[in-house]
Parts: C-alpha cells; structure tokens; sequence
C-alpha cells in the first residue's frame, strides 16, 4: 500500500498512483450547522489539486481539518497511506502536512530568515544558529527558484506582496513538507505578481510535493491545475482532470452544484461514480 | 521643534529594503551621539569637576539600578505591553528581603544569599500575577500593571506599616551597595552590567528574544507558527518581575533603606529611557543597549546641570521634550516603513491582539 519512491517527484504523471492524501465520508458540523457532509477528496503527490465552490461551501473548514486546526468530526483521513487522526496542527507538520493561510501570518518586524524559521528554529546550546539557517533559507528559496529578494536579512514588511507569499510557502516546504495547502494565493495581488506566485506553486507541485490549492480565480485553476475539486454547499460536488473539462462547465458545477454539465459526478479518473 | 527638523531625514532616507531593521539601530545611535555630545558639552564647561572618576562614578552607580528594571521593561514594550508595577515590586521586593534578612539574622554574605532569594521571589511571584492577567484574562497591560503598581506598594505599606525599613546587612550595603570591584569600579554598576549582558544576548540571540520580537510584531502569526504566545508572555512578564525584585535588593544595599515613598517616578523614568533607547512603543522593534543609552541621558542631564548651575528641575523639562520628539520620530518612520498602519498603543488593548491585522493587499 505504501508507496514511498512515487512520492519522489518522478510519479508526477503517473495515472495510477495512489493519492497521497485521501479523505473519505468526511463529515464537520458547527453546532447545528452541517457544514461537511459526506466529503471524500484526493490529493496527488507532484500534482496541483484546485479547490473550488462559492463563498461559504466548505473550502476553508475542509483544509482546517486537513490541518488539524479544526478536527473532523468522523471520516476517514489516509496519509501516504496511512491511515491517521489528525487532531492539531503540529501533528499535521509532522505528517508532512503544511498550510498557508489566507491572511499571511508573518511577522512584518522580522526578516525572511526569521519568519521562515520561527517556531522550529535551529539553535545550538540555546543560542540561535544563524548560519544554518541562513544556508538553509538560501538553499530553500534556491530550490524553488526564487530569485527576486535582494536580501534573506530583509524584513517583511519591505517586501511586495508577491514576495510576501513567497516567503510564506517558503516557510510551508522548507520543513521537506509532502502536502501544501494553499488558501488563495493569488487574492491581493496584481497580474505580474499572481504569475510569479503561479508559477512558484507549479513548482512545488514540479518538486514533487502535492499541492492542493484554493482559489475563486478559475483562470489561476486553469493554468496551473491538474485536478479540480469543486464543493457546493458541503458537498463534494465533482472531482475531475483539468484537461476533460472546460471553465464554463466549472462554473456551472460551482453555481449548481449539479454535474451534469460534466455528464455526471465521476471521481477523478473520467470514471462514473 | 526637533520634530520639524528631522522630517526631511525621514523622507529623503531612500533604503526602504532594510529600513524596519534599522530603526532600532538608527535610533540607538543617534541617542548615542546624543549622550555623548552632553557629555562633551558638560566636560567643556566644567573640564575639572565633569569627566572625573568620582564624577562618573556616581553616574553609572545612579543608572545601574534603572538599568536593571530596564532590561526587562525593555522585553515587555517589545512584545506590545508596558510594565507600570516595576516601581513598587523592586520597593515590596526590598522590604520583603529586609524582614526575610532580619528574620535571618547576621550582616554577612549568607544573610545576603538569603535576601537575594526572598528579592527575587517577591519579584518573580508580580511578575508572574501580572503575566497571567495579561496573558490568559486578556486584561490590558496598562491596566494589569497599574493595579499591581498600587497593590504591590500598598502591601509593602502594610507589612511596613508605612515606615521605611533600614536594616540592610553589612555585606550588603558596603560590598554592593558602595563597594568597588576593582579600584573605583562601583560594584553595582558591574552587577547591573552583567544583566545588561545578559538581557542583550537573550534578546538578540536566543529563542526567548526572537519570540519576544515575533509577539510584538504579530503575535496571531507567532501563534499559527507554533509559538506559544500566551505562555511567552507570561514569562516576559516574570522575568520583568525577577528583575525588578532584583533591583529591590540593590536599591536597599544602595540607599540602606526601603524607599517606601521614593519610587513613585520610577516606571516613567524606565520607559522613558526605554522609549528614548529606540524601543517602540508600538511594539516588535527595540534594544537592550539603546535602553542603557536611553538611561544615561537623563542622570547625566541632571548632573550636569547640577554642576553648570542651572537648576535640575530642567532635567525633567528637557527629558519630557525628548521623550515627545524620539517617540513622533519613531511614529513618523513606522508609518513611513509600514505605508500606513493604524498607529494605536497595543498595551491599551488586549494582549495578543495588537498588531496582528493582517496586511493583506499592501502590495
Ligand atoms: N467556526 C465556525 N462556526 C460556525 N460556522 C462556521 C464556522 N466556520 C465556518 N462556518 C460556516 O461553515 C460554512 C463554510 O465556511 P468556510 O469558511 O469553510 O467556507 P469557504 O468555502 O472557505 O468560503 P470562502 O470562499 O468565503 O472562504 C459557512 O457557512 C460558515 O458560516
Ligand atoms: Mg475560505
């Protein structure tokens, strides 16, 4: 069941693969409010997974749950296969589990290397190792081919808002994370920057990691999606291959909720379900 | 008027990269440039009384004590808070230690050792009260501590029933309090230069400073990082509190008495040097040695004057005017550097809260 090699980068286009992560029967309630409902969803190591659905479909408590931040209530939650419970946030890191919120959260007053690192510093006899976490910024953000901060010793605050979001799925892979979730990426930022950002989550997905990514921008979905999963009023609605479906028949999904445009609900595979 | 003049050195400072970086450094150094041309102004006027060793010397003894609640003032303003109980829990801390010592008995080290620890406890238990009313109740700093700043000496007036208590040891008031280490190197001064060490490597270079810094710049970020910001404030608080029953027990060895009545400035001295040191009120930006610096200035306004024949009461003026001019200046770059953000005290809200608005879009 395990299968550890394909998560390594080269299984990015495997058909076959197992999905790193697989949630099935998922069910979230808030108080009276049944705000997941029977959700199965799957995400692919070396692939990017859009998350899609209107305002107030799900998507956030999906990945807070995900995360640990807001356990399911019942469900069923495998991890590289694994079956596992994941009921706070470090558990979910230590899984390998990394989230990006959509408010940023970083510390304007700190550097990059500060904010990449606070939580999990590396220290040696109590007292900060800079160098190494220096290094290991340098080689991070080397990896994931960023070349636009002038400086790692640059606070946040002097950075653009494109960088910003770097330097905040930087924090999320440095750490050899397996699944990043991010939640809109995109939201505030100008075209230029939404490309640089764009193409930084194609990478990751590139490097090998799974990527699941939230976003209302359909254009975004399409550019750098390879799976669409589409929540509507708690429900999953449809999952499917960016490459069988066209955006208009996404819309009709999201606004509906019915997938008959796509001629039926399948799960992934073009199979009927 | 010193506000009109600095604008321009604001506006045309074109490194926007690093600038938040440099604030607290900026500052320092020019608070420095500050102290020393005071200095070299004092020493100019009075070339044969102002630099002497006998002169500075009572200089440093009188900052060392501040320097001390400073270090620790200086870790509570970086997280967003402000420490009004420093004052009264180095006077409880003091008359504490002075009934623990007489209870002892003996004017040896022993009897000190046995002071140090009742000092030190005093202060760590305020520290703690505080910290957890700040930290779990969410009570606002500013009102967390003025409540401890009343209770604290209204317990040292109880247990006292008013009168100051002088009953310090020997070893205590001639080997720390007006004891010189070597030559006339005030052994007071030596002792509160060793916490300023201290506090400057925990600031700069562990964990403990590095979260200190992330709470006051957002700490709902620290939190999502795994930082567990309640606790850590909490401790900022006790080690505040530690140091300010530390300061108990070397104000008692310095003035051979309690000083019931004495202390009432203390906290705004503090946090004006704190202030004057380069540490922003707002939080997230500050250091231990423009914290010293920020000290220095007004000891060595008031002994200057003392010796140039003005009248000292000028020092508390020109103090107050400083204090105005450094904290507008501060105002002016953060909002320079942070294009905008609302300039409200965070030790007036709640704990945790300050600072953590998200600054999505500011691109
Ligand atoms: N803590 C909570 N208590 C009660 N209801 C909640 C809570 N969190 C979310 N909900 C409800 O659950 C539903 C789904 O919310 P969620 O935030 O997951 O939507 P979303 O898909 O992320 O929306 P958006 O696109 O606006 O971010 C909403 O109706 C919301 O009001
Ligand atoms: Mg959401």
């Amino acid at each position: 069941m395990t299968v550890p090699e394909a998560a390594a980068g080269a299984a990015a286009t495997t058909e076959d693969a197992a999905p790193l992560l697989s949630l099935r029967g998922i069910n979230k309630s808030f108080g009276a409010v049944h705000v997941l409902q029977d959700v199965d969803f799957d995400a692919y190591a070396g692939q990017v997974t859009a998350l899609v659905g209107d305002n107030g479909a799900g998507k956030s408590t999906l990945i807070k749950g995900i995360a640990g931040s807001q356990p399911f209530d019942s469900g069923e939650y495998v991890f590289d296969g694994h079956a596992v419970t994941v009921t706070n946030p470090k558990h979910a890191n230590e899984l390998g589990i990394e989230v990006v919120y959509q408010d940023l959260a970083l510390c304007d007053n700190l550097d990059i290397v500060d904010n990449l690192f606070l939580g999990r510093e590396v220290t040696k006899n109590g007292i900060l190792d800079e160098a190494t976490m220096e290094r290991r910024a340098q080689e991070t953000l080397a990896g994931l081919s960023v070349r636009t901060v002038k400086s790692i010793r640059q606070v946040v605050a002097s950075l653009s808002g494109g960088q910003r979001q770097t330097v905040a799925i930087a924090r999320a892979v440095i750490w050899n994370s397996k699944l990043v979730v991010l939640d809109e990426p995109t939201a505030a930022l100008g075209v230029a920057q939404t490309e640089q950002v764009l193409r930084l989550v194609r990478q990751l997905a590139d490097n090998g990691l799974a990527v699941v990514l939230i976003s209302h921008n359909l254009n975004d979905v399409f550019q750098v999606a390879d799976r669409i999963s589409v929540l509507y009023l708690g429900r999953m609605a449809a999952q499917m291959k960016t490459k069988d479906v066209k955006s208009n028949q996404v819309v009709e999904v999201i606004t509906t909720g019915r997938s008959d445009a796509i001629g039926g609900i399948t799960n992934g595979n073009g199979e009927l379900k | 008027m010193s506000a009109t003049q600095t604008t321009p050195t604001v506006a045309t400072e074109d490194a926007p990269a690093s600038r938040l970086s440099r604030i607290s450094r900026l500052q320092a150094l020019q608070i420095l440039i500050l102290l020393v041309v005071t200095i070299a102004v004092f020493t100019a006027l009075r070339p044969d009384t102002f630099l002497t060793g006998f002169n500075i010397r009572g200089i440093v003894q009188n900052t060392a004590i501040y320097a001390v609640l400073g270090v620790g003032m200086t870790f509570v303003i970086i997280t967003g808070g402000i420490d009004l109980s420093v004052g009264s829990v180095l006077v409880f801390s003091g008359v504490v230690a002075d009934k623990v010592m007489v209870w002892y008995g003996g004017q040896g080290w022993a009897t000190v050792l046995v002071g140090l620890v009742a000092a030190l406890a005093s202060g760590l238990a305020w520290g703690l009260v505080n910290g957890v009313l700040v930290a779990k109740a969410k009570v606002p700093p500013l009102v967390v501590t003025l409540g401890s700043l009343s209770a604290a000496l209204g317990f040292a007036q109880i247990i006292t029933k008013g009168l100051d208590l002088r009953d310090a040891p020997q070893a205590l008031v001639n080997d720390i309090g007006f004891g010189n280490i070597v030559g006339q190197v005030p052994t007071i001064a030596v002792v509160a230069a060793v916490v300023v060490v201290f506090g400057i490597v925990l600031l700069h270079r562990t964990r403990f400073g590095l979260y200190t810094y992330a709470i006051g710049s957002n700490a709902e970020a620290g939190r999502r990082s795994g930082v567990k910001v309640e606790r850590h404030l909490i401790k900022v608080y006790a080690f505040a509190g530690l140091l300010a029953g530390f300061a108990g027990l070397l104000n008692l060895g310095f003035f051979q008495s309690t000083t019931i009545g004495g202390q009432s400035n203390t906290p705004l001295n503090v946090i004006a040097g704190v202030a004057i040191g380069g540490t922003s009120l707002f939080g997230g930006i500050g250091s231990v040695f423009g914290t010293v610096i920020g000290l220095f200035i007004p000891i060595v306004l008031q002994n200057g004057f003392i010796q140039v024949g003005v009248q000292p009461f000028w020092q508390q003026v020109v103090v107050g005017a400083v204090l105005v001019a450094v904290v507008y200046v501060d105002q002016l770059r953060r909002a320079a550097a942070l294009r905008g953000t609302s300039p409200r005290l965070p030790f007036l809200s709640r704990a945790g809260g300050a600072g953590s608005a998200s600054r999505k879009g500011s691109a």
